[in-house]
């Protein structure tokens, strides 16, 4: 092989340009609608999200899933047009339309390319203003959800998720049970208790609407007063969210899966809500645990021990206190060791700072991608839907990096002792008891016990 | 809407396409080498995604884990992906990084070897093995997308065998495997280097020259074996997997017109109008009017070498056997032969494919992607620009034709997964599955 004489050493970066987040600018309408217009003139395309809080969270007691199943259903027929009507109309259009709920909103969304903007919108505030809910879509809707329920019981990467959230946090909370519903109250979400949630949630007050793109501040205005100027009321503020733990002593928890080649493996408890102050450190915590490729878990468990295709750790953010969470899939032999080493970096990054180098490692790789996260308009409505559901400072993108650089070697520290809990953590694991159950017990460090692919305990 | 392209060709026979944008300042950088799993020799499947995992342990000067390190640290985001004949190893960087991308792509490319240990190859087996079991064994219908080629192709073709691999062949793995694929198909002139995003054009040449130029020209690579196959299966192939499922799901598949070719774009609007958007006829059929599924989509391989495959890819309803799901499937694919389709399902499907392209050409990588697949299998990066309109160009006339001559009975191969174990909803799945191969 010839040497490459000019390759043996690695180039310097240059300075860096210049960036800023789109610049965007936010309007009441005399409703209570807020409307946020991000000009991007790039390509000839626009992108449109209307944010409402009717996210799971606000649903009552009994009736989870109403918030996943109303978005949804918004798609299904209008008093002018029914389902398919609707559909193949956007599409002609070229319109690529959403609608969904995650635990702390509703979003409405559609990307279509700038000529056929004003037409698409019209439709888009259609269905948002003048939904039906068919009985019969109603229903469909439903049994596509236990569908989804039902595939779930093999599928080991959602069970495993879901029964985390289970085993995690107090029976009472929200946030113990599917986001989008178990089979039981699915059941029993009718059409009246859908028409309810909508009529109470879906109100100009409190909601925005994004629209990025090829699009003028003064058009994105004026097309957001005509077609939902007319739109009245205000939605509620959802209630505080129950985030309480399931119990505050280690546990765990095996979910059988026969013959299970893999372990899949959550570790972890409740995490930090949004709004915390320690937001930015508990980010660089966790890209240093297991948010990075080169993380120590993910280096750990697929490098060193080649236990797995991949590790990773998360705090999940939202209103209440998302979970902090480990999740990797190994081969079922290695299951208690896997889980043995998370133990000990989870121990590890909480006894001694880390290194200036690695501490660098996170920041200087979440404020140098700053910009590559923002590409799309897509990317962009997201990113100005989640500054309106977290209620987050106008100058929260014009901040961020230097938020990001901020944050010391010390902070990470505080942040791992204080929102990093290792004897509250539960251990949960969808495998086959009767490879991992014997070294699972063997490694001490709490109760095990067995649930079937549905969570009930066995014996 | 249109892309700027340059190009030009290293002595060394390197491929290299240009695109700036000066938007915000990040930078593309991708690499397609014209090898995958097609290139395998027998006993070596998995082989060339093995290798792929080989190119993050580091080069000549570059340590173990310290590529992805250093693009992270620069503020990066990067990857790399096989496929049946082709590998591709990319990253998006702050745009004042990207000598640093440029370097690091030509030391793997120019000095692999030097860094390849025993134990890094024991190692990435290992994880490869963990991403089998992860992707394809411990998944509910995970091994469709081995199964489905198999089914596809005869068994000596180069697309007919399992692209991640068997964990028999993946322990075979030699280090003198790797040295023989690195010097026969990791070479200049086997590869398309594509930079897209903010750049200066004369900077970009000077540093491919600078760390490109030197890297010695291949001694050209072995023909693959042969690839033609017959326009058409000729058959109805049908295979029945019992699986640890809870719904049954099919697989529809058709032999279709090789990627790029005109006919291509006819099959991905026939695709797109079978089973994309709300307003498709699966969705407003099978999934919203009869309610015999729970998901349903359609779409191609985009295989540019042998045929292309459409594929049908349906899943059931609680409570619906495999036998109707597999009729009413059929059903809807015969309607659309009997009685075509309307130019408003046409137009509906070529919008949906419109906006589609432009949202992708957002992305610089996405951008710098699409040019490496266009020069590597064409020759002809600026192919990118007329997506649109070759996509505009098709008819009814068009779809109803190509769904006579393709959608046939003497073009179809069914794989068909079935519950293993019957629930109470589709207790009679399993069994009437197996006879479902003798009705047809």
């Amino acid at each position: 092989m010839s040497a490459v004489v000019s390759g043996a050493t690695r180039p310097q970066a240059g300075p860096p340009r210049d960036y800023r987040f789109p610049f965007f600018e936010r309007v009441t309408l005399d409703n209570g609608l807020h409307v946020i217009v991000a000009p991007v003139h790039k390509l000839p395309i626009v992108s449109a999200a209307l944010v409402v809080d009717a996210g799971a969270s606000s649903e009552s007691p009994g009736t989870e899933g109403v918030a996943q199943l109303a978005a949804r259903a918004l798609m299904e027929g209008t008093r002018r047009r029914n389902g398919d009507a609707l559909g193949e109309q956007f599409e002609r259009w070229g319109a690529a339309v959403g609608a969904g709920a995650d635990w702390d909103a509703a979003v409405v969304s559609m990307s279509v390319l700038a000529p056929r903007l004003d037409d698409a919108m019209a439709l888009f505030a259609e269905v948002v203003l003048e939904p039906v809910f068919p009985e019969r879509e109603l229903a469909r809707l439903k049994a596509e959800r236990l569908a989804d329920l039902l595939q779930l019981q093999t599928e080991p990467r959602g069970l495993a998720d879901e029964m985390f959230s289970r085993f995690v946090y107090d029976a009472a909370s929200r946030y113990a049970r599917p986001e989008h519903g178990s089979v039981a109250s699915v059941r029993s979400v009718d059409r009246a208790i859908v028409e309810r949630f909508y009529g109470a949630r879906y109100r100009p007050g409190g909601s925005t609407l994004v629209l990025t793109g090829d699009i003028r501040v003064a058009d994105g205005v004026a097309l957001a007063q005509r077609l939902f100027g007319a739109w009245s009321g205000a939605t509620p503020a959802a209630a505080a969210v129950n985030d309480g733990p399931a119990r505050t002593t280690r546990a765990v928890h095996i979910v059988r899966k026969e013959d299970a080649p893999q372990s899949e493996i959550r570790i972890g408890h409740v995490g930090l809500p949004r709004s915390h102050p320690d937001y930015f450190p508990a980010l660089i915590l966790n890209g240093l645990l297991g948010g990075l490729f080169s993380s120590r878990i993910n280096l750990n468990l697929r490098e060193v021990h080649a236990y797995t295709y991949g590790a990773h750790s998360s705090f999940e953010w939202r209103r209440g206190a998302g979970p902090f969470v480990v999740s990797t899939a190994v081969k079922s032999d290695v299951t208690a060791a896997a889980a043995h080493e998370i133990l000990i970096e989870i121990g590890r990054i909480r006894a001694d700072a880390v290194s200036e180098d690695e501490l660098t490692l996170a920041t200087s790789y979440l404020d140098g991608v700053f910009p590559i996260r923002y590409e799309t308009t897509e990317s962009i409505a997201r990113a100005l839907a989640a500054l309106a559901t977290y209620d987050l400072p106008a100058d929260y993108f014009d901040s961020y990096r230097a938020n990001i650089r901020r944050v010391t070697a010390m902070d990470v520290l505080h942040a791992a002792d204080r929102y990093l809990h290792p004897d509250q953590l539960q251990l949960v694991v969808v495998g086959d008891p009767s490879v991992i159950m014997a070294p699972l017990a063997a490694l001490d460090v709490g109760p095990v016990s067995v649930h079937d692919a549905e969570g009930k305990p066995e014996r | 809407m249109r892309v700027p392209i340059v190009t030009f060709r290293l002595a060394n026979g390197l491929f290299v396409t240009l695109s700036e944008d000066h938007t915000a300042p990040i930078v593309a950088v991708n690499l397609w080498y014209h090898v995958g799993s097609a290139n395998e020799r027998a006993g070596r499947t998995g082989f060339a995604h093995l290798f792929e995992h080989m190119l993050f342990q580091g080069s000549a000067h570059v340590g173990a884990n310290e590529h992805f390190e250093i693009v992270q640290r620069a503020g990066g985001t990067l990857n790399g992906s096989t496929w049946l004949d082709r590998t591709n190893y990319f990253e998006t960087v702050p745009s004042n990084q990207l000598a640093v991308a440029l370097w690091l792509e030509a030391d793997r490319m120019g000095q692999l070897l030097p860094a390849m240990t025993q134990q890094k190859l024991d190692t990435q087996r290992d994880v490869v093995k963990n991403e089998r079991r992860w992707s394809v064994d411990n998944q509910p219908y995970g091994t469709w997308w081995e199964r489905l080629p198999a089914l596809a192709f005869p068994p000596e073709h180069p697309f007919h065998h399992s692209l991640i691999g068997s964990m028999e062949d993946l322990s075979e793995a030699s280090l003198e495997d790797i040295a023989q694929f690195f010097a026969t198909y990791y070479t200049p002139d086997n590869a398309v280097l594509s930079i897209a995003g903010d750049f200066d054009l004369a900077e970009a040449k000077a540093l491919v020259e600078q760390y490109f130029g030197g890297i010695p020209k291949g001694g050209g690579k072995p023909a693959l074996r042969p690839m033609a196959v017959p326009v058409r299966f000729g058959e109805w192939r049908r295979e029945v997997v019992k699986d640890a499922v809870m719904l049954p799901r099919l697989f529809l598949a058709f032999r279709a017109p090789l990627f790029g070719s005109d006919g291509h774009y006819v099959a991905t609007v026939l695709a797109a109008i079978l089973g994309t958007g709300k307003g498709s006829r699966f969705q407003r059929t099978l999934v919203r009017d009869r309610e015999i599924a729970s998901e349903a989509s359609a779409f191609t391989f985009d295989l540019a070498k042998a045929a292309d495959i459409l594929i049908a890819d349906v899943t059931a309803r609680p409570g619906i056997s495999a036998v109707s799901l597999e009729a009413e499937v059929v059903r809807e694919i015969d309607r659309i032969r009997t009685d075509g389709v309307t130019p408003e399902e046409v137009e509906r499907a070529v919008a949906l494919l419109e906006t589609a392209l432009v949202s992708a050409l957002q992305s610089a990588g996405d951008r710098a992607d699409k040019l490496s697949m266009f020069a590597t299998y064409f020759g002809d990066p600026a192919l990118v620009n007329e997506q649109t309109e070759r996509y505009q160009r098709v008819t009814a006339a068009q779809v109803n034709e190509l769904a006579r001559d393709l959608l046939g009975e003497d073009n179809r191969a069914s794989l068909i997964y079935v519950p293993a174990e019957p629930s109470a909803d589709s207790s009679a799945d399993a069994e009437v599955g197996e006879t479902a191969g003798a009705s047809r």
